[in-house]
């Protein structure tokens, strides 16, 4: 959205035209490839509406004869989709509330204390980086079920309660205060906590939305380590919970029941996306890593 | 930290000091108590427990040595989770990471629809991968499934997607590209809004062309999202598992049992805690390898230049 978008201009009315021909198919090229990206959801929606008891066939393929919310009432008949909502909420809440917490604390006791065996603690949390908490379901599963935890809320959050990433992100921040404010406050005799809350806390606000964003956007799609974990619909988050609703005997191949419970999970996500779209996106591109 | 001499410490001002040295070690017990517990004995623990026999035969573990990664080499099955990983990540990567430099670069200028544009490309990236997933189950589904409907409207055959071994990999990396390739781009579209004005002005005074300004100046300078894009892409590769779970079982015929889904199939399926120890580190130590060489590349792409 600058003048980088146009070098190579050429003030030569042939090379002109020809960079105005590329500039037209190019349009072109991105409309079809739009199109293409953005019909899987249109389509899954607008069967979503289609009348369940119209098979759909290769004719007729969308809302069919008389679009209807049926399938959503049906849907929330046969799968607790407000419980799974309110649990995914819980989750990826709490994790968010108890990170918040822990990152700050940590990220302030790198960023402005020296203490022996800060390195060597700083790199043993920076290997949370390296080993994915995919590849470690086998023993963590193992310690939930010896915490006696299996099936709970708890057993969901608690492996992601230390983050690494934000610990990281919280010392970057901090480190670029100027120690004199630091200073200033104890002189007015505030504690650590007053110092960290008054004098660090505000100006990291935007780090620490940042990663609040990307925590909340990693743990609401996070599957495998919830259906490891749970085994009933009062701890089962949206995505299990739609993984088991699309596997339900009953419900075979109904895609338009199976459209409406996709839609019921991703619906509000799209919709706080479309409202939010700047900040979504600013927040992906601040924290790169999850 | 030097104590005054001891004589003039009162007992207040000792605890006083005792206090403020132990405070950074307190605020960082949080955070170090979960890393140890769910990242770092674990670690440990999944390397030891790879030394063990342990599963429906064997209650009991009983120490085997390297004996579950040599039956896991000597095993066709796990061959072929090898060869569908490779493939996938061989696949996705390179399509979806060049996919977004093109629609970033034609996406890189003033028009009115670009708002529209970004959301299209955009919006799977907010998606739950299982409910991606769901839809692109429909979307082969044979039939009246839309890619097979796409398929015949130009008069090809359509196809049993999900139900080939041949055909259902390369179902799975579709999605994988329509998945990422958005949020890849947006990496490149802010790359290019941060390079710098004045070396593409010189190259207009010159005469570049605009093929040659991108060759030789846009992609060099985008050179560290490439890497950056590229790193998250290859890791996302290797953790694949939820569109699989959803969308074939490992199947047909094992044909796309990646490594983390194959690695879940032996725990929960077979219940076979050995094994499943050992295809974690399997998984461990390539992204590790991963994570480390392209650590080193860019220390030394930063030391150069």
């Amino acid at each position: 959205m600058n003048e980088t978008t146009k070098p190579g201009r050429s003030p030569r009315p042939s090379r002109f035209r020809l960079k105005s021909i590329f500039n037209a198919l190019g349009l072109i090229v991105l409309a079809v490839i739009a199109i293409g990206w953005a019909i899987p959801m249109i389509w899954a929606m607008a069967v979503s509406a289609h009348p369940p008891d119209e098979p759909l066939s290769a004719t007729n393929l969308w809302f069919g004869s008389r679009p209807t919310l049926e399938n959503y009432a049906t849907a929330f008949q046969i799968a607790p989709f407000a419980q799974y909502y309110l649990n995914t909420i819980i989750i990826v809440g709490g994790i968010l509330v108890v990170q918040l917490i822990t990152i700050s604390l940590a990220g302030y006791a790198f960023a402005r204390f020296e203490f022996r065996g800060q390195n060597v603690l700083f790199f043993l949390i920076l290997l949370q980086l390296m080993v994915p908490a995919s590849a470690l379901i086998v023993p963590n599963y193992s310690t939930i079920r010896q915490l006696r935890l299996f099936d709970t809320l708890v057993a969901v959050m608690l492996p992601f309660f230390g983050s690494a990433f934000g610990t990281f992100l919280m010392r970057q921040t901090f480190k670029i205060i100027p120690r004199d404010l630091d200073d200033a406050a104890k002189m007015d005799g505030a504690n650590w906590l007053q110092t960290l809350w008054h004098v660090y806390l505000p100006p990291a606000r935007p780090a620490m939305t940042a990663f609040a964003l990307s925590s909340i956007s990693f743990h609401w799609n996070d599957f495998l380590w919830p259906l490891v974990v749970t085994n009933s619909t009062h701890s089962r988050p949206l995505t299990v919970g739609l993984a088991v609703f699309t596997q339900l005997g009953e419900i075979g191949a109904q895609w338009p029941l199976v459209t409406a419970g996709t839609v019921i999970v991703v619906g509000p996500l799209l919709l706080l996306f479309l409202i939010f779209q700047r900040q979504f996106i600013e927040s992906f591109l601040h924290s790169g890593l999850k | 930290m030097t104590l005054p001499p001891r004589a003039h410490v009162t007992r207040n001002e000792r605890r006083f000091r005792f206090g403020a040295a132990a405070l950074p070690y307190l605020l960082i017990s949080p955070t170090l108590l979960f890393v140890t517990v769910f990242t770092l004995w674990p670690s440990v623990r999944v390397l030891y427990d790879s030394l063990f026999l342990q599963n429906q035969a064997v209650q009991v573990p009983r120490f085997a040595g390297i004996e579950n990664y040599t039956a896991l080499f000597q095993d066709p099955a796990f061959r072929e989770v090898i060869a569908s990983t490779v493939i996938y990540v061989l696949a996705t990567v390179p399509v979806s990471v060049l996919l977004a430099l093109i629609l970033a670069l034609l996406l890189n200028r003033k028009f009115r629809a670009l708002g529209f544009y970004r959301l299209a490309f955009f919006y799977p990236t907010v998606l739950p991968m299982v409910s991606a997933a769901t839809i692109w189950l429909f979307m082969y589904t044979p039939g009246y499934g839309l890619v097979n409907v796409f398929l015949e409207f130009f008069h090809l055959p359509s196809q049993n997607w999900l139900g080939s071994t041949n055909l259902a990999l390369i179902a799975l990396i579709i999605l994988g590209i329509w998945k990422q390739t958005g949020y890849f781009m947006i990496f490149y579209l802010a790359g290019l809004q941060g390079l710098p004005h004045d070396v593409f002005e010189a190259a207009q005074l010159d005469g570049a062309s605009a093929i040659q300004t991108t060759r030789y100046l846009t992609l060099p300078l985008l050179m560290g999202t490439t890497l950056f894009v590229t790193t998250i892409a290859v890791v996302n590769a290797f953790e694949t598992v939820d569109q699989i779970y959803i969308m074939t079982g490992g199947g047909p015929n094992n044909a796309t049992a990646m490594l983390l889904f194959s690695l879940w199939q032996t725990l929960f399926s077979f219940l076979d805690v050995g094994t499943a120890s050992a295809l974690s580190v399997i998984l461990i130590v390539v992204l590790l390898i991963f994570t480390a060489t392209n650590f080193v590349y860019t220390e030394r792409r930063a030391t150069y230049e």
